[in-house]
């Protein structure tokens, strides 16, 4: 059989089994559901490209879901994944039970796909039809084994509706003999029904049958099917997927749709549950179900008591250093060092003989992505612990031979200045660490002097910078420009939340003729930071990148002289024209500056949005499904386990306090973008905000906040409100502490605790705002998970965020709220301390909403800089991502 | 039949299909008065280039052009419907003349043909009904910031051409040639809607398909390698499948071998009069182009040869001199 995408794909006698993707199906995949149905698709199409990564030949698309409307998702899908040439480049399988929709999908494809599927259900004709349609669009087809009696279930069943369904292909189409692939139904064995007893063999022997009676037919199938009843028993399913793997393609299967992450290699399988699953798989006792449902209880019992399963202690103790670096547990780890540490002549092997070798199987496994963040970062810290340990007989040992360990390389790791977030460069900075780099770690704040100056003096091999706001973005390219200026030769890695491949590639890597490289995955940092650490590799990468950036400047430069906006009259002649009467707007029960400080941490804890607290972790999901995600639930999980106690403690023993300052003043917008208020001493104060002018289809308005206030000239009274908030006072002495312990896990931890508190700090004053203080919904009554998806009246839109990016707002609000009462600061580049903070503005009409700035000229950008008294350079430097120039 | 003559005499030597209908056009340096001709005198939009109008309005032009090919050596002519879909003719506002346009400019072609058949028995001549890409592509969005939008979807290109084909057919064409597919999408909607209409006529006429590697990187505009595009038109029962235009000679060649190597259909190719020159011109001449196709003949790359872009009758003289020895 030969297929196509971009590329062919020839599948041959020779061929061994042809894996089929199947997270790109809306009914296997919980996470592809929810991004098709939340219009992400952006991330849908990560999901593809994550298969074809993964080693996927062919690509499973299914949309058939009620909620969806399935043809049109199907179409929208096929052709963004069409424009990914790495994508694109496999062929793709129609999956759908709906032939409209299988049509739909037939008609967007440039190559030869494969339909799945067709079957005689709806009677001869009807199969023909669908058929000889598959035929004209240069497909080949999975039929599958029903007719209009329904389902085969036996063997007999099978190989007759096979059988039937070649003969009418053949004979009355003259249909590829090649081209056809049967489904001969996998159904779930060991469901306690004896009718099911032999639905795996039944599969294995018509497969056999297929492949010797049917010329040129072939066999695919659904695997994750056999083992359903074992459904949240990861362990068995997995061994169940393996062995009907291994059979079924004995009997000639040729094909299958498949999550290769769930698939244990047959070989490694426990002998004890291998045989119980044959036993199962091929019928070979009577009570083979009970057996494995047995064993399948224990085994599940185990995982739960993982931790107080202490059967490892009994192994040799450089096992036991193993397992322990590999399960992160740290309580026996000083206890087996010591007892290790004789068998070493010299301490040093201790650490790079059973140590390392513990942590590159953690490599191995992170880096194969069967092991998750939160895992590395636990075992992260009983290396230090083990390494903390060994420290005084290292340095009597390096006295004695002046030698030094043998490491990969040695990065500088560094917040830039004028930013105080570190969640994410510590992460990277541990999974490096883990992977034997030496990492000299600035901190935060640092300015580009002194970076520079430590990597001179620490000769290290790259340097590691990160930035969480946008002013951080021209930091790095100031760095990246004294680095040039100073004729450096150190690789430099971006990373954090604001920065992307494309900004590097546009912004920094000009700048320095080294090597500059995008890193925001701290999976990925291991194997960039080893080429780049070694001068061999670093020639090759360095070509790589450079090929790689030049065509994305390109690209991008293309793409933005592309993009058309209208100018920032016509912008203002298309705002949002509100309707302002007595209905929107409500007279708030008190004006004025407040401040709300006994604020219980327990109370904010019900209001905490747990999905981006994942997020953090690297794990991707939406809370509270994440839970049970195939993937990642077991370690979504254990990750949520220890979120709870440390939050226990947090409240029980007061480590950190939350406090609030809001404010709501009478306003009016003037001058189409500029809202006015009245101070407390009843001055003008100003909130400039920023205007959308991007070319909008009929009907819709270029947006800016200050639609959602009522005009001066309207002569009707308005309001606005600001606040600022924060949950992290105190946190530093519990970080200091966790650093002393070398616990980076807590660190981390407690931090991202402290921004979600923050977060829902926010989210309950909004909420006391809208009931009690301004009270224009006195009777609101919403969930926390309606205050998640934002079911309520009016917004508030952060300085920094999509709406308003202009950071310089905060100044404003900072003047009007003085939040330095309640212990918040900004920063130089206007970054919030404490950390876990949140401000920004409170609009009330009810159709005010969020929405994104996108990209905006330079005459808005001149007029903006004009009416806030700045010079337009400095206005430029803070909008810098929303210039289309 | 003279259709079944066409698949039987390509399976026994090589034949020689005609060169560029363009170029020849340009050297009658027509005005916007000689496209209208009378019929369109007075016609509300600008006309010139439509040279596909031009078997209306100037037919003894295009009837010569299929005369000098033919008196050159060619065993096959294509009709001047390169552009004959209403999606192209609406550049021209004349969606309308679709069917007029390909009738008459099969007519012209065939009744050349006959006049040369007639002559010249022994060397029985055809016409191949020219189906282009259209000016819109099923399998790439034209907007840069909205890679899934699509300008034209496969419904609607399977209207266009069906409408083309059946024209071409009742002007009395031999073949259909789906030629200079640069976005195999395209193509296949194409046979999608002629395998329709065989299906409606109850007769069949043999297709030949011809695709663009547009440049080194050995792939069609849409993305797809040699053997891809091979692959992913394979389900139709093919005359041949070949390569034109983009590229001269050749750079051509790697790819003919390819499809040489992984199909058992004829193999066509008509490449360009070599890449053009700084000005657009193509500056490759009659000589040096036939003995770069030499070498084709010599590795037994094809079974039908001709000219795309830049390439005249003497071009196609020096090739047949060539195919003759």
């Amino acid at each position: 059989m030969k297929l196509s995408g971009l590329e062919p794909l020839n599948i041959t006698k020779a061929s061994n089994f042809v894996n089929v993707g199947e997270r790109t199906n809306v009914t296997g995949s919980r996470k592809f559901l929810r991004l098709i149905k939340e219009d992400r698709y952006d991330e849908a199409v990560e999901v593809a490209r994550d298969q074809v990564e993964g080693g996927a030949q062919i690509l499973d698309v299914n949309m058939d879901e009620g909620m969806l409307d399935g043809k049109e998702a199907m179409v929208r899908y096929l052709n963004l994944i069409a424009a990914e040439p790495d994508i694109a480049r496999i062929p793709v399988m129609v999956d759908s039970s709906k032939w409209e929709i299988i049509e739909a999908g037939l008609k967007c494809l440039q190559g030869k796909s494969v339909v799945n599927s067709i079957s005689l259900k709806a009677g001869e004709e009807e199969f023909l039809r669908q058929a000889k349609l598959c035929l004209r669009y240069g497909a080949a087809v999975i039929t599958m084994a029903f007719d209009e009696k329904g389902q085969a279930d036996s063997y007999e069943r099978r190989i007759e509706i096979c059988e039937r369904s070649y003969n009418l292909l053949r004979e009355r189409l003259n249909f590829p003999q090649e081209d056809i692939i049967f489904d001969p139904n996998i159904f779930p064995v060991a469901t306690g029904i004896d009718e099911h007893r032999r639905n795996a063999i039944d599969f294995f022997e018509a497969t056999k049958w297929i492949k010797t009676h049917l010329p040129g037919a072939k066999v695919s199938g659904g695997v994750s099917n056999v083992s359903f009843s074992f459904r949240g028993n990861q362990r068995v399913r997995e061994a169940m997927h393996s062995a009907f793997l291994y059979h079924a393609i004995q009997h000639g299967m040729d094909m299958g749709i498949v999550n290769p992450t769930m698939l244990e290699v047959y070989e490694e399988i426990p002998k004890d549950l291998l045989e119980r699953v044959e036993d199962v798989l091929l019928d070979r006792r009577e009570d083979a179900t009970e057996r494995l449902l047995d064993f399948a209880e224990s085994v599940k019992g185990e995982a739960k008591s993982k931790e107080r399963d202490l059967s490892w202690r009994e192994a040799a103790v450089e096992k036991r250093i193993e397992h322990a670096l590999v399960k992160g547990i740290v309580d026996f780890i000083e206890e087996d060092v010591e007892e290790a540490r004789p068998n070493f002549a010299r301490v040093l092997g201790l650490i790079e003989g059973p140590l390392m070798d513990g942590m590159n199987v953690v490599g191995d496994l992170f880096g194969s992505g069967k092991m998750f963040l939160p895992q590395v970062v636990k075992s992260a810290r009983v290396m230090k612990k083990a390494v903390a340990y060994l420290q005084p007989y290292l340095e009597a040992e390096k006295l004695a031979n002046s030698e030094k360990a043998q490491k990969k390389g040695k990065i500088l790791m560094a917040t830039v200045k004028g930013d105080v977030h570190d969640i994410g460069k510590n992460i990277v900075s541990v999974v490096l660490a883990c992977n034997n780099f030496d990492i000299v770690d600035l901190g935060v704040m640092v300015p580009l002097q002194e970076i520079i100056k430590r990597a001179k003096e620490e000769e290290v091999d790259v340097i590691g910078l990160s930035g969480l706001i946008t002013p951080s973005l021209d930091e790095m390219i100031y760095v990246a420009q004294e680095m040039e200026r100073q004729k450096m030769d150190i690789p430099l890695m971006i990373g954090g939340a604001t920065t992307s491949r494309v900004h590097t590639a546009v912004k920094i890597f000009p700048e320095y003729s080294n090597i500059v490289v995008h890193v925001n995955d701290a999976s990925r940092s291991v194997p960039i930071a080893q080429s780049l650490a070694s001068p061999v590799s670093r020639k090759a990468i360095k070509e790589k990148i450079h090929l790689e950036y030049t065509s994305l400047r390109e690209n991008y430069l293309t793409k933005s002289q592309a993009k058309k906006l209208i100018s920032i009259e016509e912008a203002r002649a298309n705002k949002l024209q509100l309707d302002f009467n007595a209905q929107q707007i409500v007279k708030p029960k008190e004006l004025g500056v407040f401040i709300w400080d006994n604020i219980s941490l327990a109370e904010l804890r019900d209001f905490i949005d747990w999905t981006p607290f994942f997020q953090t972790w690297q794990l991707h999901g939406k809370f509270p499904r994440i839970l049970e995600d195939e993937v990642v639930g077991i370690e979504a999980n254990a990750l949520y386990a220890d979120a709870q106690e440390m939050l226990d403690t947090i409240i029980a023993e007061d480590w950190l306090q939350a406090k609030a300052v809001y404010g709501i003043w009478e306003a009016n917008s003037v001058n189409h973008d500029d809202i006015e208020l009245k101070n407390a001493s009843s001055e003008s104060e100003m909130f400039r905000t920023l205007r959308q002018q991007t070319q909008k289809a009929k009907g819709q308005p270029n947006l800016a906040l200050a639609d959602f206030i009522a005009p001066k000239e309207s002569g009707i009274q308005d309001y606005v409100g600001a606040f600022a908030v924060t949950a992290g006072l105190g946190i530093e002495k519990h970080i200091e502490r966790f650093t002393a312990e070398l616990d980076d896990y807590k660190s981390i931890m407690l931090k991202a605790l402290a921004d979600r508190l923050a977060e829902a700090l926010a989210e309950a004053l909004h909420v006391k705002v809208r009931k009690e203080i301004w009270a224009y919904a006195s009777d609101e009554n919403l969930s926390t998970e309606d205050l998640i998806k934002e079911n309520y009246r009016g917004i508030r839109p952060a300085p920094g965020y999509p709406a308003c990016p202009d950071h310089l707002e905060k100044l404003t609000i900072f003047k009007l709220l003085k939040p330095e009462e309640i212990g918040m600061a900004l920063t130089e580049s206007l970054a919030m301390t404490p950390t876990a903070a949140v401000s920004g503005y409170y609009f009330a009409h009810p159709e005010s909403k969020y929405f994104g700035l996108g990209k905006i000229d330079r005459s808005q950008v001149e007029d903006f800089a004009t009416r806030k008294g700045i010079r337009v350079e400095k206005a430029e430097k803070w909008l810098r991502p929303n210039l289309n120039y | 039949m003279p259709e079944n003559s066409l698949a039987e005499i390509a399976r026994k030597r090589i034949l020689i299909l005609d060169g560029a209908m363009g170029t020849m056009i340009q050297n009658h340096k027509l005005q916007e008065a000689d496209y209208r001709g009378e019929r369109f005198a007075d016609f509300p939009h600008d006309l010139k280039g439509n040279n596909d109008l031009l078997s209306l309005t100037q037919p003894k032009i295009i009837a010569d052009i299929h005369r000098a090919y033919f008196a050159a050596g060619a065993d096959i002519v294509e009709t001047n419907t390169f552009n004959g879909t209403r999606i192209s003719m609406a550049d021209y506002h004349l969606e309308d003349l679709v069917p007029e346009l390909n009738y008459e400019s099969a007519r012209i072609a065939r009744s050349v043909a006959d006049e040369f058949s007639a002559k010249e028995p022994h060397k029985p001549r055809f016409v191949a009904g020219s189906i282009g890409p259209t000016n819109k592509t099923a399998s790439l969005s034209p907007d840069v910031n909205n890679p899934g939008f699509r300008a034209i979807d496969f419904d609607t290109l399977a209207a266009n051409y069906k409408e083309q084909a059946r024209a071409l057919i009742e002007g009395g064409v031999h073949a259909l040639l789906v030629e200079t597919v640069f976005d195999t999408l395209n193509a296949k909607a194409a046979l999608f809607a002629i395998q329709g209409l065989y299906d409606e006529l109850g007769q069949e006429y043999p297709i030949m398909v011809s695709g663009t590697i547009t440049d080194a990187s050995g792939r069609t505009l849409s993305g797809q390698t040699a053997e891809s595009f091979l692959i992913s038109l394979s389900h139709v029962p093919l005359l041949s499948i070949g390569l034109n235009c983009a590229l001269g000679a050749d750079q051509l060649r790697p790819y003919v071998q390819t499809l040489r190597q992984k199909s058992d259909l004829l193999i066509s190719a008509h490449p360009n009069a070599g890449l053009p020159n700084a000005f657009g011109e193509y500056d490759q001449g009659p000589e040096e182009m036939a003995s770069l196709i030499k070498e084709y003949l010599d590795q037994g790359l094809v079974n039908i040869i001709g000219g795309c872009c830049g390439t005249t009758p003497e071009h196609i003289r020096a090739i047949a001199k060539f195919v003759d020895e």
